[in-house]
């Protein structure tokens, strides 16, 4: 019995939608490497201009500072966050927990402009009573981006917890485990790889955030995103293919590396 | 018990206070800004200008969405069912443009299509054409560029569906000498139907308040709602128009939302 594989016309149709897919991410690379000021294909003249300018422009190097801090302080409170809610969730499984999970995964269904105007309208409202939490701060992005990527820990957390065995944690508390212990002692490290999952989600998004973003920040704080959206929007600027570019290339490799690794395991598995 | 609560409130409150609670204000906005009344909500329904671009963000959203489906179908034919060589070739053309940033896809497609890119030049090289096509700015360009970020989401509910039909049933329609295109016709895409809804609603909910790659690709010439409230806040302050636009958009969503939870809820009894 063979199992039945999808002929020559299938194949031919994904080859057109894979061309599809890809072609935009190739487009970018010969505009890299054009030596004039705006976005054109090198013809004959090939220069690395606009990758230099990436290394030595100090707005690019402190927008790149900027997301960084953004992201990793975003992740490591939205997971933080995320994981209390979920160990609660998991050990109380109280009244009404549909309707919690429901409201904090909220974020992740609206729509994004309907999210970057609600936070908009909340940071300007801060504003006018702190500066360190504000529109266009470093503390404001944070919350900004922290609203956003929650949801995503909340799920990836839940995940890991439906599959822990919930005997080790009634074996932990029928033998007088306090409740600090078990969530300690028994649950954490057992959803250690699910941790670094959510936090890894949750900063590639921050990293990636420019919705929300484009909404909450104007002058001060300008993530790499956000730089980038301001080189596109009025007067294109090759630096942008050649940051494109070095962003693909990191995807790509980090994607390639996982499925190489899959498969690796799937060959051991077997 | 009080150990559960200090579990357990801290992101509802994070989240109550920094999202439901603004969101109540900008609801309280749209009904007094500037004036009390629904009248924003009237004037956003009847002012042609906004009206044409909601029409317009209604058709390109159904255009992407049905563009998105079709070609995301068709990839995950070969990921799901596909040789382990193709299966693997096909999963690297899906993962890597969906974690990619939407900022350099929407580049990728600036450099593609815009007047100095690079389809003008081969094309100018090849002399088919004089003067260069004019491919961004348009609604052209955002329905190729909305349809390149959503056809990986449409993949994961049409993978899911593919993966669930029972092999047994193709073997039985092809044992009793069904060719090839029947049994995809008459078997296997009724089979995968469900996977299908739940594509083109996820992926309908996604395109109607999408802003990034419309406002790049369109080139402020095919507004959408979505930017249309960006200008309402950031060009010619409106906040009761920009509010009400988003209670309607909300409204929308969610009850697309409520559609496709009933469509699933069913499906797993």
């Amino acid at each position: 019995m063979t199992k039945l594989h999808p002929g020559r016309l299938a194949t031919l149709l994904t080859a057109l939608v894979a061309l599809f897919l890809l072609m935009p991410l190739i487009a970018v690379v010969p505009v890299s490497f054009t030596s004039r000021r705006y976005l054109s294909l090198p013809d004959g003249k090939y220069s690395l201009r606009h990758y230099q300018a990436l290394w030595e422009d100090p707005e690019w190097l402190s927008s790149f500072l900027t997301s960084v801090q953004v992201g990793v302080s975003a992740s490591l409170l939205a997971v933080a966050l995320a994981t209390a809610f979920c160990i609660g969730i998991w050990m109380l499984r109280p009244r009404f927990s549909g309707l919690m999970t429901g409201f904090v995964l909220l974020p992740m269904v609206a729509p994004p402009v309907v999210s970057s105007l609600t936070l908009y309208f909340f940071l300007k409202k801060l504003s006018e009573w702190n500066s360190l939490i504000a529109y266009d701060s470093l503390g404001g992005v944070i919350l900004a981006h922290m609203v956003m990527i929650v949801p995503y820990a909340v799920v990836v957390v839940m995940v890991s917890l439906s599959q822990i065995d919930r005997r080790m944690d009634l074996a932990a508390q029928s033998m007088g485990a306090s409740v600090p212990t078990r969530i300690f002692g028994v649950i954490l490290p057992n959803i250690r790889f699910g941790l670094l999952g959510a936090f890894f989600l949750c900063f590639l998004l921050s990293w990636d955030e420019i919705g929300v973003t484009l909404f909450v920040t104007s002058v001060e704080t300008i993530t790499l995103p956000r730089r980038m959206w301001m080189g596109l929007r009025d007067n294109v600027d090759p630096s942008i293919a050649a940051l494109s570019v070095l962003l693909i290339l990191v995807v790509s490799l980090l994607v390639i590396a996982r499925a190489l690794l899959l498969m690796r395991k799937e060959r051991a598995a077997r | 018990m009080r150990a559960y609560l200090f579990l357990i409130c801290p992101v509802l409150l994070f989240l109550g206070g920094s999202y439901l609670l603004p969101f109540l204000g900008i609801m309280q906005l749209s009904f007094t800004d500037p004036e009390p009344g629904l009248g924003q909500y009237s004037h956003v329904l009847s002012d042609p200008l906004t009206l044409s671009a909601i029409w317009r963000t209604l058709r390109i959203c159904v255009i992407v969405t049905a563009v998105s489906v079709a070609a995301a179908y068709i990839i995950t034919l070969l990921w799901v069912r596909g040789r382990p060589l193709v299966r693997s070739l096909t999963e690297l053309c899906i993962m890597i443009p969906f974690w990619i940033s939407v900022l350099s896809r929407a580049f990728g497609w600036i450099s593609m299509l815009s007047n100095r890119g690079l389809l003008n030049t081969w094309l100018k090289d090849l002399g088919l054409i004089e003067t260069s096509l004019q491919m961004t700015r348009n609604e052209f360009a955002v329905i190729i560029g909305m349809s390149h970020y959503l056809i990986p989401f449409a993949v994961f509910p049409l993978a899911t569906a593919m993966r669930n039909v029972d092999e047994r049933v193709l073997t039985a329609a092809d044992g009793m000498g069904a060719s090839r295109l029947r049994i995809f016709w008459q078997v296997f895409l009724p089979m995968t139907a469900s996977g299908i809804m739940g594509a083109t609603l996820l992926v309908f909910v996604f395109s109607v308040g999408f802003f990034v790659t419309p406002a790049l690709l369109g080139g402020g010439q095919s507004v959408l709602i979505a930017e249309l409230i960006y200008l309402w806040i950031f060009q010619i302050p409106q906040w009761g128009m920009a509010a009400a636009m988003s209670v309607i958009l909300m409204l929308a969503v969610g009850g697309i939302l409520v559609l496709l939870m009933r469509r699933y809820g069913e499906m797993a009894k």
